[in-house]
């Protein structure tokens, strides 16, 4: 089974479409058979025979009846298919906000996906937490969709069908997944070099779980003396222009904010483990996972390389 | 009147020198000289836009290869879509518009030869232009590049920021130049259709090609200006400092989708009518029947014409339209399904009936009804805004648009080629050969597209390079490149026929078919001033009432 097939929804915006899609699937399959019958009987049944005589078919020239009846048919089925489908678009687009819905700001990047909820003075980035929403009591996520520079689109097929980011133009969606796990999915809006491999995973969590790596993410990032020179390197290099480590002087914007850096399970947007051989590879040649990225080879000796990514797995 | 024509043929290929031959075929203002160079050119960018596909369906046979790096990738589908558009399918119809339409409505020539011929250099000087890029796309240092910001260029990937260099200019300025080029031969073909009838052909009696090359060409003056100005704007952007689509500045992105689609989609429209205008030529003479219900077909392409201006924006269902905008994109998008709807229909009932012969271009014209019904009814599952949702931008929606290019367009373009070829060349081409095409072409397209619709659903997005192992796309992308080998060999087959029967074919005479416009009632190919005396008409097969003088059509017609 496909992690991402639209066929296997988990929350309403994409049970809806799901229902629809059965309908509208369902309504031109009918007329396929239909049409596609008459078209393989004209061609059996009308071919010319070998023993033709040559002689001309009777010419016949059209009907207004005719004509009127497959016209008021067609017209028939798109005033049903069109209702069917407003009222999809006017439920998925207009749903009710309970109290308790989580809001979250997702801001495209090119090629990263950065994650704020402002309720909780909260940054992410990549991996996005969200609680499950139990269907008794609901508990949604509301997400307003920014982009940092040009166009993405935010598709996790099992939660929700795309939304797109656009610079200048705030644009929202919602989710509300009765499952807890993991669900996949990645930018659908060309980007860039690297629009492949701009993944998206999405951690529904149980609502104890969700609070635990909250509380865990407000935490200031943790200082730890074993790891000093490896601060010292990434405080001292470019490093600190775009990343950002709460509680320390590194508070760039452009790249993914690394106070929690080991919280999560991949680097560089999904594309690759988050293990200690792939993160020296990533400091080393970025271009090796994400040819294209805008993460630099830092020309860091191999010393300093390791020291760095000490310190960066210090990061809890 | 067969041997006069062969007679007048062996005088006229008498050897001269190549020089003086091909000068004559740049300074050509016979509309038939211009069709073929429209059509051959478009042959020629046919290939590299399919090896450009080729190279990507290699890239995609399997989950992370390494063929070709990010960067090439998107040049390539940036390349392949602009060139499949723009310098084969418009030249394309084109191309055949040119030939077709004084031959079919008995005039010596389109109203404006010479710009007939400005038209066409200015579309063959777009394609360079864009093809210099792979030289000078990035000014005279390193290799160029070719542009990469797709073929639709969202905004803000082709500001200077995120498109340095020059390669986006080129794109630009191929597009901005080629436009031009459209929109003379729309208001050429607009023009010679309304004023350069033959005596007797009311707008009523005309070929139905005619009736739909009128509305492709009033589209292509609707749809091509509002795309030159947004290029306009765009080069405002990149050198004088306009903030149109510069969202850095506080310019919209949005606006240029707008731009964009209020041209392309009526661009489909532009490539399809002239599709659906060959098989409305070619079934009912190889049904042997008339088309069925003639006013209908012409009303439902005008109506086609007007909705068509007016659904751009389910291309843009993902951008965050309000529910209302939404449901309107919708409803237009719907209701196109009514008279495409009945353009099929009449089809089918015009074989209905009939006795017909399945030589190659009639094979093509049923593999066209057949495909286009399935490109119809995906593209009523894309116009459900919930699902586009889903589908826009993901695999389903490449395969339904390479359904209605491929299976509906070229498909009939391949039909109009065997069906024409003995009216261009005085020669027949080869059945076997042509059947032998279209059998490799059909299974080849049917795997490669029909299997492209399952990724789509399985949350494959396009453009891109390269994708996740265990997503179950990995089965899929190899049947699709698989099929791609089919349809290079059919492609391949098709080139060499037109080649050999134009050599070595036999004689085609005036009217191989037996068929019933104009066209036919000329020599092949027709001499340079097409009729010796112009024809008068009094019903819309003027040849049927020659051959059929006790039953003429006159007498009957709707």
């Amino acid at each position: 089974m496909s992690p991402t097939s639209i066929f296997a929804p988990v929350s309403t915006p994409a049970d809806s479409i799901f229902e629809l899609s059965m309908f509208v699937l369902a309504v031109t399959a009918g007329i396929f058979v239909v049409v596609f019958g008459l078209l393989v009987y004209a061609v059996v049944r009308f071919r010319r025979r070998r023993d033709d005589d040559g002689s001309e078919p009777p010419q016949v020239y059209g009907s207004y009846e005719v004509e009127l009846a497959w016209t008021i048919v067609p017209v028939l089925i798109v005033v049903a298919l069109f209702l069917a489908t407003a009222r999809v678009i006017a439920s998925v687009q207009h749903p009710p906000k309970p109290k308790d819905a989580l809001d979250v700001v997702v801001i495209g990047h090119q090629y990263w996906w950065e994650y704020r909820y402002p309720k909780f003075g909260v940054v992410s980035a990549n991996e996005l937490h969200v609680p499950v929403s139990d269907p008794a009591h609901p508990t949604p996520t509301f997400l307003t969709l920014l982009s940092a520079d040009t166009d993405h689109s935010f598709w996790v097929p099992r939660l929700a069908g795309k939304t797109d980011l656009i610079p200048n133009h705030p644009n929202s969606m919602w989710i509300d997944p009765r499952e807890t796990g993991l669900y996949l999915g990645q930018c659908a809006q060309y980007c860039g070099t690297q629009h492949a491999k701009m993944l998206l995973r999405v951690y529904v969590d149980s609502r104890e779980d969700f609070d635990r790596w909250i509380e865990a993410q407000r935490r200031p990032a943790r200082a730890d003396a074993a790891v000093a020179r490896g601060r010292q390197v990434f405080e001292t290099t470019a490093c600190v222009n775009c990343h950002a480590v709460g509680g320390t002087n590194a508070n760039g914007r452009f790249g993914p904010d690394l106070s929690h850096f080991m919280s999560r399970d991949t680097l560089a947007a999904g594309a690759a483990p988050n293990t200690p051989e792939n993160l020296r590879l990533w400091l080393r040649n970025p271009d090796a996972i994400k040819p294209g990225s805008l993460m630099p080879a830092m020309q860091l000796s191999d010393e300093d390389v390791n020291a760095v990514a000490d310190y960066l797995e210090s990061l809890r | 009147m067969t041997t006069a024509s062969v007679a007048w043929t062996d005088t006229d290929v008498a050897p001269r020198p190549l020089v003086e031959r091909l000068h004559e075929w740049v300074t050509t203002v016979d509309h038939k000289r211009l069709g073929v160079l429209y059509i051959v050119y478009a042959l020629v960018f046919l290939v590299i836009g399919g090896i450009e596909a080729m190279i990507m369906r290699i890239q995609l046979i399997a989950a992370h290869t390494d063929f070709v790096s990010p960067q090439v990738f998107n040049r390539m589908f940036t390349m392949h879509g602009t060139t499949m558009i723009f310098f084969v399918a418009m030249p394309l119809v084109f191309g055949f518009a040119n030939y077709m339409v004084p031959l079919m409505i008995g005039a010596r020539d389109m109203a404006f030869p010479r710009l007939n011929a400005f038209s066409f250099w200015l579309t063959a000087f777009g394609g360079l232009l864009l093809y210099f890029s792979f030289l000078g796309g990035s000014g005279l240092y390193g290799a160029g590049n070719a542009p990469d910001v797709g073929w639709f260029a969202y905004a803000p990937l082709t500001a200077k920021t995120f498109s340095p260099g020059h390669s986006t200019d080129y794109w630009t300025l191929a597009l901005l130049v080629s436009g031009f080029g459209s929109i003379g031969t729309a208001i050429n073909i607009l023009t010679t259709i309304l004023c350069m009838r033959c005596p007797g052909m009311t707008l009523g009696r005309m070929p139905l090609l005619a009736w739909l090359s009128l509305t492709m060409a009033v589209l292509v003056i609707l749809a091509v200006s509002p795309l030159s100005a947004a290029q306009i704007m765009l080069l405002v952007d990149r050198y004088l400092g306009g903030h149109f689509f510069d969202t850095q500045a506080g310019g919209s992105a949005v606006m240029w989708m707008h731009f964009f689609w209020v041209f392309g989609h009526p661009e489909v429209y532009v490539l399809v009518i002239p599709a659906f205008a060959f098989a409305s030529e070619i079934i009912p003479v190889f049904s042997r029947k008339p088309i069925f219900g003639y006013p209908v077909m012409v009303a439902a392409t005008v109506c086609i014409g007007f909705i068509s201006m007016s659904v751009w924006a389910h291309h843009m269902f993902t951008v965050g339209m309000s529910p209302a905008g939404n449901g309107f994109f919708v409803l237009s998008t719907m209701a196109i399904a009514v008279p495409t709807g009945i353009k099929i229909f009449n089809w089918l009932a015009t074989m209905w009936g009939g006795k017909i012969q399945f030589r190659t271009p009639m094979l093509f014209c049923t593999a066209f009804l057949f495909q286009f019904l399935i490109a119809g009814l995906t593209g009523i599952m894309l116009g459900s805004a919930p699902l586009d949702w889903h589908l826009g931008n993901s695999y389903f929606v490449v395969a339904h648009f390479h359904y209605v290019i491929v299976g509906a367009i070229l498909f009939t373009v391949f039909a109009a080629f065997y069906y024409w070829f003995p009216k261009f060349s005085g020669r027949l081409y080869s059945e076997t050969l042509g059947r032998l095409h279209f059998w490799l072409f059909f299974i080849g397209f049917h795997l490669t597209f029909d299997c492209m619709h399952i990724p789509g659903l399985l949350g494959m997005p396009r453009r891109i390079y390269t994708y996740e192992p265990g997503r179950g796309w990995d089965t899929w992308n190899l049947l699709v490149t698989i099929g791609v080998v089919f349809q290079g060999l059919g492609t391949l087959v098709f080139v060499g026929n037109l080649i050999w029967s134009y050599f070595k074919g036999e004689r085609a005479g005036n009217d191989p078919w037996d068929a019933w416009t104009l066209e036919w009632s000329t020599e092949s190919p027709p001499p340079a001033y097409n009729f010796a005396t112009l024809p008068v008409v009094r019903s819309r097969r003027p040849l049927w009432d020659l051959k059929h003088p006790e039953d003429p059509d006159w007498k009957y017609e709707q």
